[in-house]
Order: C-alpha cells, then sequence, then structure tokens
C-alpha cells in the first residue's frame, strides 16, 4: 500500500518544515521527487540528504514567468509529473486595517495566484495521462479566519474553493484535487509565534500539542497514492483536535 | 475521405469511444457524438499532439464538428 515507485512529484516550498517533510515521505515511498523552493543551496543540501531520484529547481513563485516554466521544468527533469503539491506559501500578518496592499498583492500572488497556475499546468499533463494527483497545502484558518490574518487567511480560503472546483472538473479523468488544512504545525513559521500566542492556541487544542510536519505528509503520502479515493473535494484537516 | 481525415476521425473514436460509422464530416462533437466541454477540449489537444501544431484558442472555438477539424488541420497541421 501506498507505494510510489515510478511516481514523479512536485513539490513546492519544499525548504520549509512542511514542504520537507511532504518531499522526503513521497520519495522514502519510491517517488522521483522535484523539489523547489527559492534558496538553491538550501534545495541542494535537501537533496544530497535524500540521494538518487532528486531534482533541484529553484522557483521565485511570486514571479509569473519562474511559476509558468516550474511544471514543463518538472516535466523534462522527470519525464512527467504525476503529484503536484502545492505547498509554499508566506505570509505577512498584520491587523486588517494596517495591511497594506502591497502585503495582500504579495500574499495572494504566492499562496493563490501560483497554486493556480501550477494546478492549470500539471492538470493539462495529468489529464492526458489519466492519472493525476493535485494535493494543495491550506489552513485551518482559511476555514476558521485568524486575527492579523486577513491576506493569508483569504489566500487560504481560495486554495480550497479552487481544489474542490478542479477535483469536480477532472474526477472522471483519474486527477484528484485535494487540500491539507493543517493546524498549528511545529515550523519556522509557528515557531515565530511568541509564548502567549502559543499558549492561546495549545488551550483550544485538546491534544495540547503543535502538529508535525510528518503528520501533514503521512496525509500527503495517503492522497497521492493509488489507494486514494477517486472522489472529489475531499478536504482533511490535521489539527490535534483544533477546532 | 483524406489521410488526415482518417486520423482525425481515429482520434475521435478513440476519445469519445463512439461508433466508428458515427463519426462523419458533419457530425458535433457534443450533439452528435456525446462530447462534454472538457472532452471537447481534450480533443484538441490530442490533435495537436497527433498533427505537430498549435492549435489557438479562437480557433478551437470554431472547431465544432468533425469535418471543421478536418478542414483546419489539413491546412495547419504539421506532421
Amino acid at each position: 500500500m501506498f507505494d510510489l515507485t515510478g511516481k514523479a512529484a512536485l513539490v513546492t516550498g519544499a525548504t520549509g518544515g512542511i514542504g520537507g517533510a511532504i518531499a522526503q515521505a513521497l520519495h522514502a515511498q519510491g517517488a522521483t521527487v522535484a523539489i523547489s523552493g527559492t534558496r538553491r543551496e538550501v534545495l541542494d543540501g535537501f537533496a544530497a540528504k535524500l540521494g538518487e531520484r532528486v531534482h533541484v529547481l529553484p522557483c521565485n513563485l511570486s514571479s509569473k514567468d519562474d511559476v509558468e516554466a516550474l511544471v514543463p521544468a518538472a516535466e523534462a527533469a522527470m519525464g512527467q509529473v504525476d503529484i503536484l503539491i502545492a505547498n509554499a506559501g508566506i505570509t505577512r500578518d498584520n491587523l486588517f486595517v494596517q495591511l497594506r496592499d502591497e502585503d495582500w498583492d504579495d500574499v495572494i500572488a504566492v499562496n493563490l495566484t501560483a497554486t493556480f497556475r501550477l494546478a492549470r499546468a500539471a492538470t493539462k499533463l495529468m489529464m492526458r495521462k489519466r492519472f493525476g494527483r493535485i494535493i494543495a497545502i491550506t489552513s485551518i484558518v482559511g476555514v476558521t479566519g485568524n486575527p492579523g490574518q486577513g491576506n493569508y487567511t483569504a489566500s487560504k480560503a481560495g486554495i480550497i474553493g479552487l481544489i474542490k472546483t478542479l477535483g469536480a472538473e477532472y474526477a472522471k479523468r483519474g486527477v484528484t484535487a485535494n487540500c491539507i488544512a493543517p493546524g498549528f504545525i511545529k515550523t519556522p513559521m509557528t515557531d515565530a509565534l511568541n509564548d502567549k500566542q502559543r499558549e492561546t492556541i495549545l488551550a483550544k487544542v485538546p491534544a495540547a500539542r503543535l502538529g508535525t510536519p510528518e503528520d501533514i505528509a503521512a496525509a500527503a503520502v495517503y492522497l497521492a497514492s493509488n489507494e486514494a479515493p477517486t472522489s472529489p473535494d475531499r478536504r482533511f484537516t490535521s489539527t490535534a483536535g483544533w477546532p | 475521405m483524406s489521410e488526415i481525415g482518417e486520423r482525425v476521425k481515429k482520434i475521435v473514436v478513440e476519445h469519445l469511444g463512439v461508433e466508428p460509422e458515427k463519426v462523419v464530416d458533419s457530425a458535433s462533437f457534443i450533439d452528435d457524438l456525446g462530447a462534454d466541454s472538457l472532452d471537447t477540449v481534450e480533443l484538441v489537444m490530442a490533435f495537436e499532439e497527433e498533427f505537430g501544431c498549435e492549435i489557438p484558442d479562437d480557433a478551437a472555438e470554431t472547431i465544432l464538428t468533425v469535418g471543421d477539424a478536418t478542414k483546419f488541420l489539413e491546412k495547419n497541421a504539421k506532421s
């Protein structure tokens, strides 16, 4: 079960906590992986750690040209793209009335628009092959809202709508589209929280712990596998019980 | 039927899973052959692959029947 031998996966944000764990887990299940991110040297180090079946594809997701080139580059490197993990995301937190236009534009561009463009390009390849797995990492705050994250929560809610539509349109072509909506996961992004914020969050989590990137990676492996259900728009959450 | 016409017909039969005798020049992909809008997008992609040419969106919109496709490809096919 969950064997990914012979499958080719493109993972964005692979230098991050969750993206790295997903790339590693897909690779461990036998997939060839193309790891993408902005920091070339970190990607190279990660690739060296993984060993064979790895391609490094640096990409700046705020650049339209970079985004449009990424799926073709992954196809050129691996011969195909069976699995797309649209994971990369940024935050530019501020109180709603103090959010600047560029905070809004940057977050929407990287989190939502790049996801759209990558999924569009990947779906074109996948529908020809009658197999594809699009997995987008959204966030539980895209459903709940979160003070200080008007831009981020909007981008993540947008991903959920996009993925549900994609799943419904291409289900008959063997292409599934799913979201994973992590709760608070221990990563550099949440390490930036102060103690008070962390306490407030943990008070709401029945398991009283932050999730781990490996929790999310396990869900991604399942959704990427042949065993995943072909019915569209399953939204998975991993929140250790909250909300 | 021209050689290109035969190749078009073969692609349509394979993609839509229809009887070869239904695939005549006047047959509309959607009205006569049961294609949905996504099927027509896929057909255009398959034509592009088979004939090594690009079919721009505005041209694709005018390809409604088997004959339309054959006519377009007789002019534009590169392979």
